[in-house]
């Protein structure tokens, strides 16, 4: 099967085992209908302990499983009146970035999220959602967009982070990624960011200056990948396990670190198991979020903004210090 | 006598003892690792660390820097006391910051204040690379938002001189939404009209170069500093193609329109006193009246 995980393999080993008892039921005139029972009740509390006990690492490997959703995924499920908007009117358009303007609940917003590709061909044509600095400039032309016409704005997070490329350094990923975060903290209409996948750097961040930020239970957001962390650690990128565990990069470690507000549940299982529930899942907290928000005006979202990251990070004083020239 | 001259004696090569070793200053000369001419450290340093020989830019610590630019005894220190936490309970990070403290003599990676530059006042941050590769984390996101949001409520320019590595690996997350933090310092201060000249030296990188390092309203950076959002290493990997030899220096950048200008050492005072000045000479009333 595709996409099976390394720690769902007794789970599929069990159901293997299972199925094909029953198969040999069926054919052979043998009632082993007690031994099958024993095996679904053994099956269920694995499932139970598997899933209840996910490490960082499992985490990471369901938020990069082939088949998880995407941006346009959840657009489909959650707006009508989707019109993608593309291009930054500077160079191009940058299909790692998807936006464009919809209705939530008939309310009309901005959505804008970074795009994976589902196979091989389409993940060329979006670069492995990996933007360029057109894209952070297209996501930031319809953010203005949507401030000029009072619309809210929903971010979908979900990419490795920037793409490390000549061309993209050329035409200014750096400034592309700051003159977001700068703008970001200046609109004056609701930001609602949510985590569906990995959320890598600098380059997840650029679509991350929300009043609320949001992770799926199985999603990551770290300022580094796993493997980049070990390999500048530990110059050892295979020790990647170790620093899924080291960086503190789940949602419930972001929760605790105070960076992000809801964590959204997930389908036992991951958000590929079932999409339409998982839609469901993002829907309650979104529609709480904009209830919240919609109310403040311009100022006091900026405000609530700021305070929000503001407030990021552990300090300490120390007298010891105090001037060493 | 006469003999002992026609004798060949065995010559050593003496080797000072450790002891001896030690006697000797550490740092009395410096060898640039650009010509490769080693030089007396105290004429580097009062050339402001620009090699005499071949014009390469040596780091310049923080407070080297504040000297070289601050009117004499204007600088006044913001937050000098304040230290870096283990926020992930990252194994050895707290022995290594103390190593840093010792070898740098500062608390963290960059310092802040206000002073003033030919009597203008300013607020000012400087990165020193030799803490922590300049790397960002709580502490060094916190003193520049403050930093900021001081010259907003004085009213006077901010600038900042950068020299980073990027975010710092051993707080994680927290290291990237300082990135945000900074940036939203910056966007309420430049709303305000608050002036931002931000001067890139060697190196700067990823999130500190994609945040405040790229948000002044002038852009500057010293000869060969290495600017870039991604390593050299890491583009390399990815593209598999060979990279220009000037890739992602201050001229490449340059050359790309990412910067204002490319501005040496030695005439950057000279150039900052010249944006103050353009900025604070009114261009109302009191020009006409002239």
């Amino acid at each position: 099967m595709v996409g099976e995980l390394e720690f769902e393999k007794p789970l599929i080993e069990l159901r293997k085992k299972i199925s094909e008892l029953k198969e040999f039921t069926q054919t052979a005139d043998v009632d082993l209908s007690a031994e099958i029972e024993k095996l679904e009740a053994r099956l269920e509390k694995l499932e139970n302990e598997t899933y209840a006990n996910l490490t960082p690492w499992d985490r990471v490997q369901i938020a990069r499983h082939p088949n998880r959703p995407t941006t346009l995924d959840y657009i489909e499920r959650l707006f009508t009146n989707f019109l993608e908007c593309h291009g930054d009117r500077l160079f191009g358009d940058d299909e790692a970035i998807v936006g464009g303007i919809a209705k939530y609940h008939g309310l009309p917003v901005t959505v804008i999220g970074h795009q994976r590709g589902k196979d091989t061909k389409e993940n060329i044509r979006r670069n492995f959602g990996m933007p360029h600095p057109e894209g952070y400039r297209k996501a930031l032309r319809l953010m203005k967009q949507a401030e000029k016409f009072n619309r809210p704005i929903i971010c979908f997070i979900d990419t490795k982070g920037a793409y490390p490329g000549k061309a993209a350094e050329e035409r200014g990923q750096s400034e592309a990624i700051a003159r977001n975060l700068f703008e970001m903290a200046g609109l004056t209409v609701p930001v609602v960011c949510i985590v569906i996948g990995e959320g890598g750097s600098g380059g997840a961040l650029a679509l991350g200056v929300g009043n609320h930020i949001h992770m799926l239970e199985n999603s990551t957001y770290s300022v580094i990948s796993p493997e980049g962390a070990a390999a500048i650690l530990w110059k050892d990128a295979s020790l990647a396990k170790r620093a899924a565990e080291t960086m503190k990069i789940t949602a419930a470690d972001l929760q605790k670190l105070g960076v992000i507000d809801e964590i959204i549940p997930e389908v036992r299982g991951g958000a590929h198991r079932n999409l339409d529930e998982q839609a469901q899942s993002i829907d309650a907290v979104l529609k709480q979020s904009l209830q919240e928000l919609l109310p403040l005006d311009g100022l006091a979202l900026v405000e609530q903004r700021y305070r929000k990251f503001r407030q990021i990070g552990q300090i300490a004083f120390s007298e010891d210090y105090l001037e060493v020239k | 006598m006469l003999k002992e001259l026609f004798t060949k004696k065995k010559k050593y090569a003496s080797v000072p003892s450790e002891q001896v070793k030690q006697d000797v200053p550490e740092g009395i000369m410096t060898k640039c690792p650009k010509c490769k001419k080693i030089m007396y450290t105290k004429e580097l340093m009062k050339n402001l660390r620009v090699c005499m020989s071949c014009g390469y830019h040596h780091p310049l610590p923080a407070r080297e820097r504040i000297d070289s630019l601050l009117d004499e005894g204007s600088f006044q220190e913001y937050d000098s006391e304040m230290i870096s936490e283990n926020p992930l309970q990252f194994p050895d990070y707290l022995e290594k910051l103390e190593a840093d403290r010792r070898k740098s003599q500062l608390n963290e990676a960059v310092v802040t204040g206000t002073g003033t530059l030919n009597e203008r006042p300013l607020v000012i941050a400087v990165m020193d690379s030799a803490f922590r590769m300049g790397s960002m984390g709580s502490v060094v996101g916190e003193k520049i938002a403050r930093a900021v949001e001081k010259a907003r409520e004085l009213q006077v320019p901010f600038v900042i001189f950068t020299a980073s590595g990027g975010a710092r690996m051993q707080e994680g997350v927290l290291s990237l939404m300082q990135m945000a933090k900074t940036s939203a310092a910056l966007k309420r201060f430049s709303d305000d009209g608050g002036l931002i000249i931000s001067i890139m030296t060697h190196p700067t990188t990823g999130g500190v170069s994609a945040s405040f390092a790229s948000l002044g309203d002038y852009n500057f950076a010293e000869p060969g500093a290495l600017i870039g959002f991604a390593g050299r290493r890491v583009i390399e990997q990815t593209v598999r193609e060979e990279l220009p030899e000037d890739f992602q220096t201050a001229e490449f950048l340059l050359k790309h329109g990412q910067l204002d200008a490319v501005i040496h050492r030695h005439e950057l005072k000279e150039t900052l006193a010249n944006v103050l000045d353009i900025h604070q000479t009114g261009g109302d009333g009191e020009w006409w009246a002239n």
